[in-house]
């Protein structure tokens, strides 16, 4: 720690050469009426003496080698975040419970971590709850968002899309609660309660608030599931009475599917169950560019978790060096965004922004030649292009 | 193969249980439902329901109401103070104008949601017609925020009159003489009913004793007029000894508003925790508040049962000296650095606090209330470079 504090004074004390005139003047000289709270994103980095500790769960298939690029972009830009490392799959033979009780443990010391997917085997091995499902419980990581905005430079079908998929991740389809009743019918048992319907609801409009957002819609299936979506549709209601300035609307998941890849511009933020939000993500995230492009993250009251928007391991392209490292550099930026570090959040998500606009390096999926490893130098490469201070 | 028989005979443990209890909630459950839907369609829900506050991540979102005068000024102090601190709070900015309506029930709502404000006050102009009820005390009310807390403690650095003063004043703060229940019974009579009930009596006589216990406090002393007001007042003292009688640790004693007032001015020592009705509490903590130095220096916080509201102790709009850089921000830091510890944020709630009172002792940068001759931004300024120079801040995080 001590070798870590030096290194983090080092750092002020260099931004503060860099900078030409110390930070007290400059603060001196803003305007303090009304603007003083206002200027944050050009603001030199609050207390950038500070080391910040996040958990780091690298998971399996391409994950490893996107945790690479962003700790390697981390370093260029001298972000003061230190990473905790856990190497956690259930199909490398590295399941046991107690490292999983490491992992935890160390979530909730840091209360923020970073995370790749970790694969879920699609036979049954008398477990039902894979891994992600019990971190997901464990530290009740209860809304999941994806954030799916178009990435300038990159043209899609649909371009300039901007909306928000709120999901519900801990029951719903995903209750684990399977049985034969009699042989040869199996019962999956959806559970909907009214406390976690209420409690995403209510975090989909506090989202909404608090990015400024117009619109939130419900999706459901309440014309066949009358009783449980009904519910989660009758919460929904319930909550957005507290919210009078933001719209309120619902629509049934199938008719949403349609209106995504028809007009996805009519939606704002969605908010919805879990097996429907798995659906909608994986859906949106195509609609701008797939899976490599699109950063998510998972709140409880207590935890961050930040990952990729669309969850896959992309085992094919283990080694391959072809993996996007856009979506996990976006969800650092957010991450580093959550731990107050304003200034070097958007300093590594404005040097993304900035490759991919410029269209010279792209990896593959965005129709490029380019490598992970070309990638991660080109955004170094304009981690250091943002006006000094 | 063998993956599928441990389903079958797990299944079978399992089949009858639910099989049992699945068949006879399916007929029971529709008709239930039912009720409660249509139920909680026939009333308005909002009141009912308490959600929980939006805290997500570990980061708070706060309502912010500015409010007028020097409100906003100090609370842009407090939201630059707190992104320097990276302190995990997000503000919702609620901006309240004193004449509408709508404005004020916005700002109720956004407190709903959020759970937990921090506010300037709102000023009340008394030229308004009387259906104009005051906006803060209808935030009050509306939220049922009954206790009014402020700890009136001697700063060190700050030159008063008496010294070692002490004081924790419990103020009753949705009833009494601010009950808008006012009328002319007869030309040229005006009757103001003032309102004490037992239930909120007992509520604010329990929460002082408890906040004594908690503290660690020896005594507590219940203001009151009742010589005059035999059963308005009395219903108080007798509300208040009753629940003294459950505190046997806890000394107990009472005193008539006009002899209190005579004695804080002369020997506040004496006193410890006090609690008292709406009004006496009104004017008891201003004259508290002028003990140790003035309206500038005194946080205050209203707790209800779901709620809180944080805002300077004595509640002044401030408005001769809005806009000139010269208000005192220390209230309203101690103010933000109470709701922090209301949110559990406790390091970062002594950090803050430890600054602004190290700040106002070792440099004697004080703002013109208190002697001095810095401006607000100056003094903000001091108090971050003190909480620069305590080094990183990384152990809990």
């Amino acid at each position: 720690t001590m070798a870590a504090a030096l290194r983090g004074s080092l750092v002020t004390l260099a931004k503060g050469l860099t900078g030409s005139c110390p930070r007290w003047q400059l603060l001196a000289a803003r305007p303090l009426s009304v603007t003083s709270a206002l200027c944050g994103p050009e603001a030199p980095p609050a207390r950038a003496d500070a080391i910040f500790r996040v958990t780091m769960v690298p998971g399996d298939g391409v994950g490893p080698e996107l945790m690479t690029a962003v700790k390697e972009v981390f370093r260029a830009g001298d972000v003061p975040v230190e990473f905790e490392e856990f190497h956690l799959s259930e199909v490398q033979h590295m399941d046991s419970d107690e490292k999983l009780e490491e992992v935890l443990t160390s979530m909730k010391t840091n209360r923020v971590a970073m995370k790749g997917k970790i694969n879920t085997p699609m036979e049954f091995k008398g477990e039902l709850a894979s891994f992600e499902m019990k971190i997901r419980r464990r530290l009740d990581l209860f809304a999941n968002v994806v954030h799916v905005n178009s990435l300038p430079g990159y043209s899609t079908r649909h371009n300039n899309l901007d909306l928000v998929i709120i999901r519900e991740q801990t029951e719903g389809e995903y209750s684990s609660l399977e049985h034969e009743s009699v042989p040869g019918v199996i019962e999956c048992l959806k559970i909907i309660t009214r406390e976690k319907s209420r409690r995403i609801a209510k975090f989909a409009f506090d989202y909404a608030t608090k990015k400024g957002r117009n619109k939130v819609t419900a999706v459901h299936k309440a014309n066949i599931m009358k009783l449980a979506d009904g519910l989660f549709l009758q919460c929904c209601a319930e909550v957005a009475e507290l919210y009078p300035k933001i719209k309120y609307e619902n629509i049934i998941i199938d008719n949403c599917c349609m209106q995504l890849v028809q007009n996805p511009y009519q939606f704002d933020v969605l908010v919805m169950p879990n097996l429907y939000g798995n659906i909608i993500d994986n859906l949106a995230a195509g609609l701008v560019g797939g899976a490599g492009v699109v950063p998510g993250e998972s709140y409880s009251a207590e935890y961050a978790v930040f990952e990729t928007g669309a969850r896959h391991p992309f085992a094919q392209a283990v080694g391959r060096n072809i993996a996007n490292p856009t979506a996990m550099l976006l969800s650092a930026a957010n991450m580093l965004h959550h731990l107050n570090l304003e200034y070097h959040s958007n300093m590594v998500s404005d040097a993304v922004r900035r490759v991919i606009k410029q269209g010279k390096v792209r990896t593959r999926d965005l129709g490029g030649y380019s490598t992970t490893g070309d990638f991660v130098q080109a955004v170094v490469g304009n981690l250091r292009h943002r006006p000094l201070y | 193969m063998a993956a599928s028989n441990a389903v079958l005979s797990m299944s079978k443990i399992i089949k009858p249980i639910w099989g049992g209890r699945l068949a006879t909630s399916a007929k029971v459950l529709p008709q239930v439902f039912g009720a409660t839907v249509s139920s909680v369609r026939e009333k308005s829900t909002v009141g009912r329901i308490i959600p929980p506050p939006a805290k997500y991540g570990g980061r708070h979102t706060v309502t912010l109401i500015p409010g007028d005068g020097i409100g906003p000024e100090l609370l842009n102090h407090v939201r630059e103070l707190f992104r320097f601190s990276c302190v995990p709070v997000d503000f919702e900015v609620v901006n309240v104008c004193s004449s509408t309506e709508d404005d004020i029930n916005n700002a109720i709502t956004a407190i709903r949601r959020n759970g937990v404000a921090l506010k300037g006050n709102i000023e009340t102009l008394h030229t308004l017609p009387a259906s104009h009820k005051s906006r803060n005390n209808l935030l009050r009310t509306s939220l049922d925020l009954y206790a009014n807390v402020m700890h009136c403690k001697s700063l060190p650095g700050v030159q008063t009159r008496h010294n070692n003063i002490d004081i924790m004043i419990i103020r009753e703060n949705t009833e009494g003489e601010y009950s808008s229940l006012e009328h002319e019974s007869v030309t040229g009579v005006v009757e103001c009913l003032k309102i004490i009930t037992r239930t909120n009596s007992l509520r604010i006589a329990e929460y002082a004793f408890k906040l004594a216990r908690e503290k660690g406090r020896k005594r507590v002393t219940a203001v009151h007029k009742a010589n005059i007001m035999k059963l308005g007042d009395g219903l108080f003292l007798q509300c208040c000894r009753e629940v003294a009688a459950g505190y046997p640790d806890i000394a107990f004693d009472a005193m008539i508003v006009d002899n209190t007032t005579m004695q804080l001015v002369s020997k506040p020592q004496q006193f410890d925790v006090m609690v008292m009705p709406n009004l006496y509490g009104n004017v008891v903590s201003n004259v508290c508040a002028g003990l140790v130095g003035g309206p500038g220096l005194v946080p205050g916080a209203n707790y209800g049962h779901d709620y809180a509201v944080f805002e300077t102790a004595t509640r002044n709009t401030g408005k001769s000296i809005a806009d000139r850089n010269i208000a005192n921000p220390t209230a309203m830091l101690l103010a933000s650095c109470m709701m922090l510890d209301h949110l559990k944020l406790y390091d970062y709630a002594t950090m803050i606090r430890n600054a602004v009172l190290t700040t106002m002792n070792e440099t004697r940068l004080h703002t013109a209330d208190i002697g001095g001759q810095g401006t607000t931004s100056e003094v903000v300024q001091a108090i971050m470079r003190n909480i620069q120079s305590k080094g990183p801040l990384t152990s809990e995080l």
